[in-house]
């Protein structure tokens, strides 16, 4: 695998595209990101937030540009090594309620890949399963078959699998979506409580403003495949940069943002 | 009871052969169950069928042909599949209806050797030879052994291929082990089991387990069993009632599906799980 430095950058993208068939889901976007920085990554559905995501984790297919990421060059076909040390929340997903798989087994996966081909998981791999159990709150439920818990649960057992991993880098993608307020508000809180515990850098995408982790330190509003513009919460989550960027009229901005902070 | 004709070599091979095929069957089958791709056996099976007729078509060994379309198949799969361009049951489904086609056509061009067509179509578990089931017996430990070796990545990989690939775990790969092991084992087999008789033993006993268990290692030891139990029980029935071995086999396992989705555990907790996921 190619070297790059990390010296300055945990994240390093450079004019990076991607499409998919005739469809462009990335027109060239740069962006560099420092270790223990949390990012929020801001936009419309389509804007291409998950496929930033993929990028970085090495399973979307880059078409042009360079991605560097923890020191790795990121080419086709080299993202399993990679893959080991950034942790990835991906959306709810509809599972099979008779899947035969507990709540413990599904955390343990986190670990599979770390543990490599033809070693089983060890006390230490357990151990490291039983203290993420804690950390999110799913003690209780440990022994649960995974479809059987609600969507917030589900969640909570997305983020202890990605912590099991021991990841440098966390990508969460959406991980509110479609939960209810409590729920919703239950996962920000344990994404802020990561944060704080293991100060990783983390990446968290998502449509809605009301689910943006207050610790965040920089916003990223993309539309359209490109980077609309980044900077602080306060400077860049204004009204008049959302109204353009969700292209929705000024005054309607206005209005739901006053429900939401009256709420 | 007369229980003398077990003591014939045929018999005896049939009955390993129950056993070994069986137990390979069900281990493919709980990939195809837990995958939601039950057309795979179906499909795989035909490819199979139709490569043995080309085997006997062209006077080479059926099995080798048997083998290479069977292959081919799952090569053709594993990338439609993978990719996403079609949905795998679409892309399983052409595949399936391809070899059928090939089948046929092989079949209306030789007039003369029709009947060793339709036995590999029905099987013919009665006819085994001591090398059919070594054979068998070979299949069977690699399947077994396979799955118990790269266990959590087959694991993880069959509940999610996404969550499977973001840790690490070279799920591709793995996904087209799965679908050539599967193209092995159904070659394998065919000429005992039968194209056509095949599909119900990878898919019943692997369902039947389904509906009983929430730990996947029990559900491949439970197919496993189920998967011996239809053959064992077929076998049985078949000589008792003087009936076809192969369908007796087939319905048996159907009816121990049967029975395990009347009185399975998960219904219950499915209906609960279902209206708390309503509720939430």
């Amino acid at each position: 695998m190619i070297r790059c430095s990390v010296e300055q950058y945990i994240i390093d993208i450079e004019n990076a595209v991607v499409t998919y068939r005739e469809d462009i889901a990335l027109r060239g976007i740069s962006l560099q990101v420092s270790n223990g920085e949390f990012l929020g990554i801001v936009g419309p559905n389509g804007a291409g937030k998950t496929t930033l995501l993929t990028t970085i984790n090495g399973t979307g297919r880059l078409t042009s540009g360079r991605v560097c990421v923890l020191g790795h060059h990121l080419k086709p076909g080299n993202g399993h090594t990679l893959r080991k040390k950034v942790g990835y929340v991906a959306q709810i997903q509809n599972i099979d309620p008779r899947m035969p798989i507990n709540v413990r087994e599904a955390i343990l996966m986190g670990r599979y890949g770390l543990i490599g081909l033809l070693k089983r998981p060890g006390i230490h791999d357990w151990e490291i399963i039983d203290e993420v159990l804690e950390l999110v709150g799913m003690t209780h439920l440990s022994r649960r078959p995974i479809g059987h818990l609600s969507g917030g649960e589900q969640q909570r057992v997305a983020i202890a699998r990605c912590l099991a991993q021991e990841p440098q880098i966390m990508l969460l993608d959406e991980p509110t979506a479609s939960l209810d307020w409590k729920a919703k508000n239950d996962i920000l809180q344990l994404v802020k409580l990561v944060h704080l515990k293991r100060q990783l850098t983390t990446l968290f995408v998502t449509h809605d403003l009301e689910a943006l982790p207050a610790q965040c330190n920089r916003v990223v509003l993309l539309k359209d495949g490109f980077i609309w513009g980044q900077g602080s919460p306060d400077q860049i989550l204004i009204d008049k940069n959302l109204s353009q960027v969700y292209s929705i009229p000024l005054e309607e901005v206005q209005k739901r943002r006053m429900i939401t902070i009256v709420s | 009871m007369d229980f003398s004709i077990f003591g014939y070599q045929f018999m005896q091979n049939a009955i390993l052969t129950a056993l070994l095929g069986g137990i390979a069957c069900s281990v493919i089958g709980v990939f195809v169950v837990l995958l939601h791709m039950p057309f795979i056996g179906v499909c795989m099976s035909h490819a199979a069928f139709a490569g043995a007729l080309l085997g006997l078509l062209f006077h080479f060994d059926p099995l080798i042909g048997a083998f290479a379309l069977s292959l081919i198949a799952a090569a053709i799969i594993g990338p439609l599949a993978d990719r996403g361009e079609l949905n795998p049951e679409t892309s399983v489904g052409i595949i399936f209806s391809l070899m059928l086609g090939i089948a046929f056509l092989i079949m209306g061009l030789m007039p003369t050797t029709q009947s060793a067509a339709w036995d590999l179509l029905w099987g013919s578990i009665l006819t085994n030879t001591w090398n059919d089931v070594l054979f068998l017996a070979i299949v069977a430990v690699i399947v077994v052994g396979l799955v118990f070796a790269f266990y959590k990545e087959i694991k993880t990989t069959i509940f999610n291929r996404e969550i499977a690939l973001s840790v690490g775990i070279p799920a591709t790969f793995i996904l087209y082990g799965i679908l050539f092991l599967t193209g092995a084992t159904i070659t394998t087999t065919l000429h005992s089991i039968g194209g056509l008789l095949i599909f119900s033993l990878i898919l019943n006993p692997a369902a039947t387990a389904y509906q009983l268990t929430y730990s996947m290692k029990n559900m491949f030891i439970l197919a496993a069993l189920f998967g011996v139990l239809s053959g064992w029980l077929g076998l049985l029935f078949s000589y008792w009632f003087n009936i076809p071995s192969g369908a007796t086999i087939v319905i048996t396992s159907s009816l121990i599906f049967g029975f395990a989705a009347l009185f399975s555990p998960k219904k219950k907790s499915a209906k609960i799980s279902k209206q708390l996921f309503l509720r939430a």
